[in-house]
This record gives structure tokens, C-alpha cells and sequence, in this order.
């Protein structure tokens, strides 16, 4: 059938950010925990009880502010939780981590298989969510052709995620206490030895990491129209988050960047018939390949990155030195 | 001495082992079975708390079996949950079931196959009855499935008369898989006939999930199918109603799947091919009553493979809503008619044509495929010959409908 060129390249490019922006939210905020020291494999659970709570509590309030704040807050709790068990009681984070995902998943079906059973609030009813949720256009970049609607014409939880993550860059490395966050993930002995304190700055980062990971599980159950079934929203966005730090090499701004190319590569499997069908000279070889290939592509993707980044010289790593290690003051 | 005293110690455990196992085994047959006593067993690929999906449309059918017949749902069904398609797995809550003492148990899932076969051999007292599979014996073994393409066409008389009113001649339709599994193809194969009886000229575009559930796909799917391929209703093999919400959202048209989908998107869904699973559950729970031994069950039942349609309210279409083309429900009257007095059926060499005002006309046509079939992992080798049944044929058999249908019919294109 004749394609309409213009509009299958379009809904390419809004798709990728469409459906790709909730690893942002995950990237993001893993990278600020991350950052502190403390490796924290629970952000599948972390974004499922964001998403739960956030979409309950925004659609009983109608607002979508309401949504945002308790998908912050429980992310944060959950946070809380990880902190306590990791910072304090000295808990192996990996196996924490772990645990918080079931925790986080049991949380999610728990909640909304009781609230399904009794009456789920449908997101069409509330037209505040829906008016706070559907696109906003930036005046003048929007209009510009082919890129204007793909790029520049998204709901606010959008821009949103970007201002986060830019505005996490320019703390990590243009302030303070970003400085100081920085110190305490690479050696908290000699943080602590300077007087930072780092338990407080430890559980600061991974309580505010994990809200920000609370709100990336509120957009999915948002762009998921709020219709919950036997599958999570978040459909192992958080595990692919986890791999997106590494690739982004715990800078938020190259998180921007990471999620995109991830995010071509994912939606090449929903657009890729589309855009061979509507270039069939240049780009008809994408009409050929399986489909099981396209599923596994962004994996593979993800997989030489990680082993491109691991060959790269440890000096330019973003790394921090003491991840995944417990700090006890005792043992300095 | 006292090795002489842990061998007899061990030799009295094991023959009292066998013999709690006799006893156990004769105690469950040989008093009549009732409603009152049967025990039912059931093994579920999901969570049994679920409210929606596969695992949530069986187990709401089992237990509205049980309640039609006055059972007890508390004390007499016995569900192991969460079981993975693993041999082992299933063997070991086939265990649990048994000690239990249940009389008959359903596996709902596919990949259930083998552990059902084994386990049947095993438990000659036990009926075993697995959902979607083509394997079984002569007495305690058998497996059920419906005429699901019936339904789709049906709900695909919905979909084409819908795109003659729109004046769009694109349907799309989000799969789970397609011709690498009958149940899909013929899914999409019974839908799509279905469309081009009310509308012939139209064309019905399959994206394929390649996964039984993948709800962000599902929607991304169908916007991509409405907004690249210009489709004006969209059908779904697929357990989510992201694709009818994707094309409420979109100003389209949507047919759903799997239970009535009106109140998800009530401004774009027509109709949804449903089953009634309770029909099946209830005609097996009564006929393990009436066979009383489970070497009698096969028997009692009539077949090994139990093969339900719209005759037996096994499937059916979910009613029509107010978005519907005109004379939708008078067309879907008279094609149900067709086919539960048996005088028509969905493939063979007569095709129906429906008229805008709702009259269904029969006449003589090949059945065609689009040229392409699923052969050894391939999904595009071409057919040398397309013509499946030739005009005035016989329907296609069974056996292919479930086991082989590994092609599209003409009209019908994977995108």
C-alpha cells in the first residue's frame, strides 16, 4: 500500500521517546544511587510500586501532581527500606536489591488484584489525569517538519524526565554536595574523614534515586491507559535501566542519550515494516528481518556496549570505586 | 543385631507405604461419585487471584461450572498455581493434586502436553483433561479446544461492515503469533474471512507480537497499524485491551478478544470473539460424575479431543455495541444460524456475501491462501499451490484447523 512518508517517520521518532522514556526515569535515578555507592538491583519492584501507588492515589485525587508526589514518595519509601537494610544493618546489597523486586512486584498484584476485585478506578474517567497526561507542544520547535511532532509535541512527564536528568548532571558535577556525593561512592573513609556524613548523604541519594524511579513506574501505568491486567506495566524496563547505567556511564546527561539509542533499536520491532514499506528502496531490507530478531536486537545492542564500556580504560570510567561495598566505620 | 532391626524397620516402612497407597487409590473410586463429591483439580499458568487474562477466563469458568452444578468451590477444587511449562514441574503439582484426592484434573496450558500424557499413565485413577492440546488416550486422557475461528468470524462481519460505513478498506489485527501456530492462523484466517464477506475489498494487516503476552506492544501495535497503515478497526490475539484502548484513543474501531471489551474502550469496541469456558468444565465435570471410574471417561464423553463451537455455546461473539454498522446484528443472526444448524462452515468452498442491509448469500468459491506458508521456522515460503479448498469443496479437516494451518488467506498480509 502507498505509505504516507512523512507520518511513518514521524510516529517513529514520537514513539521512541513515547515508549522509552520510563528507562530514563529508571537510569536516572539509579545513577544517583548508584553514585552514593550502593548498587540497587530492585528498580523493576521500585518502578512497579511508584506505578501502583501513583496511579491509585492520582486518579482518587484526579490530579496529576497528586500522582507524581505518592509515585515519588513510595518510590522513596522503598528506598527507605533498601537504605535501612543496606547503610545501616550492613545487608549484601545485591541480594537486597533482588528481594525488593519481588517485594516490589508482590506489592503491585497485591494491591491491584484487591482494588480489580472491589472497583479499579479507568483512567477515561478522570479528566484531570487525562487533560495533565495528553500532549503538550513546545511553541516553535513542534512546528518544525518531520522532527517538530516526533520530538517537541509530548505529555510533561516527558519533558519532566529530561529535566531531571540534566539538571542531576549539572548537580554531580557542578556543585557541592554533588562533589560530595561523588566522594562518598568512590571512598566514604576519606569522605568521612573530611566530615562529610555519610550515612546521611547515603540515605538522602537512594531515597530521592528511588522516587525518581517511582515516578519513571507512574508514566508506564500512564501510557498503559491505566488498564491493569496479569502482566506488570513495567514489563522488565527496570533490569534494562540497570544495564543503561553502564552504558551511560553514570552520567545523566549521556543517560539522555543511552535511553534513545535503546529506545530506536526498541521501537525499530514496532515501526520497522512501516518505514521498509514506505522507503522500499533504502530501507526494504527491514521488511525481511524476523521479528524474533527485532526483539532481541536492543539486547544485543545493550551487550556489546557493556563490552565496549568494559574494554574502555578504567580512567574515563564513571564507575565509582566503592560500589556494591558496604562502608562500617568501625573497620576504617 | 541391629542391622538385622533397621532392615526389618525399613522393610515394615515400605510395605506400609504400599499399603496406604492401595488403600488410598481404591478409596477414591469405588463409592458412585456425585456433585457432591467429586473432587477437582486444576493447574494454571498464572496466578489463580488474577482478574484478567488467560489463567482469569479459566479459572472463572471452572468455578461457574461448579456452581451450576451446586458444588462447593471451597472444599472441592484444588488449584496449583503458578506452574511453569516444566515437565517436572507439572508432574510435581500433579502430585499435589492427587494427594489431595481429587477425581479430575485440568491443565490449561499448552506446554502442559507431555507432563499430562505421563502423569495420566501414572494415575490410571485420575482423569486428566489438558486445555489446547491434541494428545490423549482411550480412557482417563483427553483434550478440549473450541471452534474460536467461529466466533472470529462473526466478530469480522462486525469489523468489515464497520469499514464499508467508514469508507476504509484497512483492518489491522494485533497477533500474538501468527502462522507458526494453528490457533493463531486460523484465528486471523476465520476473522478475516469473515471481513471480506461483508466487505471484499477489504485488506486485514497482521503485525505479529511473536508472544502471548506483551501488553506495551500490544498498544504500540496497534497505533502503529491505525496511524502508518491507515486502519480503521483493529482486531486482537492478544489477552489486553491496549489495543481497543489504542484505538478509542485514535478515533477508531476495534473488535476484542477473550471477554467483552465494551467497558475498556466503550467509544471504539464493536464486538468480542469470547469463549464460555464453563461450558466445557461443566460437560467434563459431569461426565467424570457419570463415568464414576476414570477408565470411563473418554468413553462417557464420546471423544478423546473435545472440539466445541458456536453450537455448543463453547464460543461466541460478546454483544454488539451501539458503535456497530447498521444491520450488524441481523447479519451475525443469520451467519450463527448457518453455521449451528450445521449447513455452512467457516472453511470450505462456499463463501458467504452480505449485503449492507444484513442479507447473507451463499456461493461456490476456492478457498485461497495469500501465497505463503510457514514452513521449518520460515514464515514466507511460498505455496505452489494456493487454492486450499477448490470451489464447493468440503471444509477443511479438524485436525488441520488445530494441529496445521500454517498459512493466511488470500487478502491478508504480515506487515
Amino acid at each position: 500500500m502507498e505509505m504516507d512518508k512523512l507520518s511513518v517517520v514521524t510516529s517513529f521518532l514520537h514513539n521512541i521517546v513515547v515508549y522509552n522514556i520510563p528507562l530514563l526515569y529508571g537510569t536516572a535515578g539509579e545513577i544517583l544511587v548508584e553514585k552514593s555507592g550502593s548498587l540497587n538491583l530492585g528498580v523493576e519492584g521500585i518502578m512497579a510500586v511508584g506505578a501502583i501507588f501513583g496511579y491509585i492515589c492520582g486518579c482518587y485525587a484526579n490530579s496529576l501532581l497528586v500522582g507524581i508526589a505518592v509515585a515519588f514518595l513510595a518510590g522513596a519509601l522503598c528506598g527507605l527500606l533498601f537504605s535501612v537494610l543496606t547503610v545501616t544493618l550492613q545487608a549484601n546489597q545485591n541480594i537486597t536489591g533482588l528481594t525488593l523486586t519481588t517485594f516490589g512486584l508482590g506489592v503491585y498484584f497485591f494491591v491491584g488484584n484487591g482494588l480489580k476485585a472491589s472497583g479499579w478506578p479507568v483512567m477515561g474517567n478522570f479528566s484531570n489525569i487525562m487533560a495533565g497526561f495528553s500532549n503538550v507542544a513546545i511553541p516553535g520547535l513542534s512546528k518544525i517538519p518531520l522532527l517538530g511532532h516526533g520530538l517537541f509535541n509530548h505529555n510533561v512527564l516527558v519533558y519532566l524526565g529530561i529535566a531531571i536528568a540534566v539538571a542531576m548532571w549539572w548537580y554531580l558535577n557542578k556543585t557541592t554536595p554533588g562533589l560530595r556525593l561523588r566522594a562518598v561512592g568512590e571512598n566514604p573513609a576519606a569522605a568521612d574523614s573530611v566530615g562529610i556524613n555519610v550515612t546521611w548523604t547515603k540515605y538522602l541519594h537512594i531515597c530521592i534515586g528511588c522516587g525518581i524511579m517511582g515516578i519513571g513506574g507512574y508514566y508506564m501505568g500512564l501510557n498503559m491507559s491505566g488498564s491493569f491486567n496479569s502482566n506488570c506495566w513495567i514489563n522488565g524496563y527496570g533490569w534494562i535501566a540497570v544495564a543503561l547505567v553502564i552504558f551511560a556511564n553514570w552520567n545523566p546527561a549521556m543517560a539522555i542519550l543511552g535511553t534513545f539509542v535503546f529506545g530506536f533499536f526498541n521501537t525499530l520491532r514496532v515501526s520497522g515494516s512501516s518505514l521498509a514499506a514506505a522507503f522500499p528502496s533504502v530501507l526494504g531490507f527491514l521488511g525481511d528481518i524476523p521479528t524474533q530478531l527485532y526483539q532481541a536486537l536492543p539486547f544485543i545492542i545493550t551487550a556489546i556496549v557493556l563490552v565496549v564500556t568494559s574494554i574502555r580504560s578504567r580512567k574515563s570510567s564513571g564507575l565509582p570505586a566503592a560500589l556494591g561495598i558496604n562502608y562500617f566505620r568501625e573497620e576504617r | 543385631m541391629k542391622k538385622i532391626l533397621a532392615l526389618v524397620m525399613a522393610m515394615v516402612l515400605v510395605l506400609g507405604l504400599v499399603a496406604c497407597g492401595e488403600t488410598g487409590a481404591a478409596g477414591s473410586n469405588e463409592e458412585g461419585l456425585s456433585a457432591q463429591t467429586l473432587k477437582v483439580g486444576a493447574i494454571y499458568i498464572n496466578s489463580k487471584n488474577d482478574t484478567a487474562g488467560y489463567t482469569f477466563a479459566h479459572h472463572s469458568g471452572i468455578t461457574a461450572a461448579m456452581k451450576e452444578l451446586g458444588m462447593d468451590t471451597e472444599k472441592q477444587l484444588f488449584i496449583v498455581d503458578e506452574v511453569p511449562e516444566k515437565k517436572d514441574d507439572v508432574l510435581a503439582a500433579v502430585d499435589t493434586l492427587v494427594g489431595n484426592g481429587v477425581n479430575i484434573i485440568f491443565g490449561i496450558s499448552f506446554g502442559y502436553i507431555d507432563a499430562m500424557e505421563e502423569a495420566a499413565a501414572e494415575y490410571p485413577n485420575v482423569i486428566f483433561s489438558h486445555g489446547t492440546g491434541y494428545k490423549s488416550n482411550e480412557t482417563n486422557f483427553n483434550n478440549y479446544f473450541g471452534r474460536a475461528y467461529q466466533a472470529r468470524y462473526l466478530a469480522g462481519i462486525a469489523a468489515g461492515l464497520k469499514s464499508l460505513e467508514l469508507g476504509n478498506n484497512n483492518v489491522g489485527y494485533v497477533a500474538a503469533h501468527t502462522t507458526d501456530y494453528a490457533e493463531t492462523a486460523s484465528g486471523i484466517n476465520g476473522f478475516a474471512l469473515g471481513v471480506q464477506a461483508a466487505n471484499p475489498n477489504a485488506k486485514i494487516y497482521v503485525k505479529n507480537l511473536n508472544n502471548w503476552a506483551d501488553e506495551v506492544n500490544e498498544k504500540a501495535y496497534a497505533e502503529e497499524l491505525i496511524n502508518s497503515y491507515n486502519c480503521g478497526v483493529i482486531s486482537q490475539h492478544c489477552d489486553s485491551a491496549q489495543p481497543q484502548i489504542a484505538a478509542q484513543t485514535a478515533g477508531v474501531f476495534g473488535c476484542g478478544y477473550n471477554s467483552d471489551m465494551t467497558p475498556d474502550a466503550p467509544k471504539a469496541h464493536l464486538t468480542a470473539a469470547i469463549w464460555n469456558w464453563n461450558v466445557y468444565y461443566r460437560t467434563a465435570m459431569e461426565a467424570a460424575i457419570k463415568a464414576g471410574t476414570a477408565d470411563k471417561f473418554v468413553a462417557t464423553m464420546g471423544t478423546s479431543a473435545y472440539y466445541g463451537g458456536l453450537k455448543e455455546g463453547f464460543v461466541d461473539v460478546s454483544p454488539l455495541s451501539e458503535n456497530c454498522a447498521e444491520n450488524t446484528d441481523k447479519a451475525i443472526k443469520a451467519v450463527k444460524e448457518l453455521i449451528i444448524s450445521g449447513e455452512w462452515d467457516v472453511f470450505t468452498g462456499v463463501k458467504l456475501e452480505i449485503a449492507a442491509d444484513g442479507t447473507v448469500t451463499q456461493k461456490d468459491a476456492a478457498l485461497e491462501s495469500n501465497g505463503f506458508q510457514h514452513k521449518d521456522g520460515d514464515f514466507k515460503v511460498p505455496m505452489e499451490n494456493v487454492e486450499v479448498v477448490a470451489a464447493g469443496g468440503a471444509s477443511v479437516e479438524d485436525g488441520v484447523i488445530t494441529g496445521t494451518m500454517n498459512y493466511l488467506v488470500a487478502g491478508v498480509e504480515e506487515v
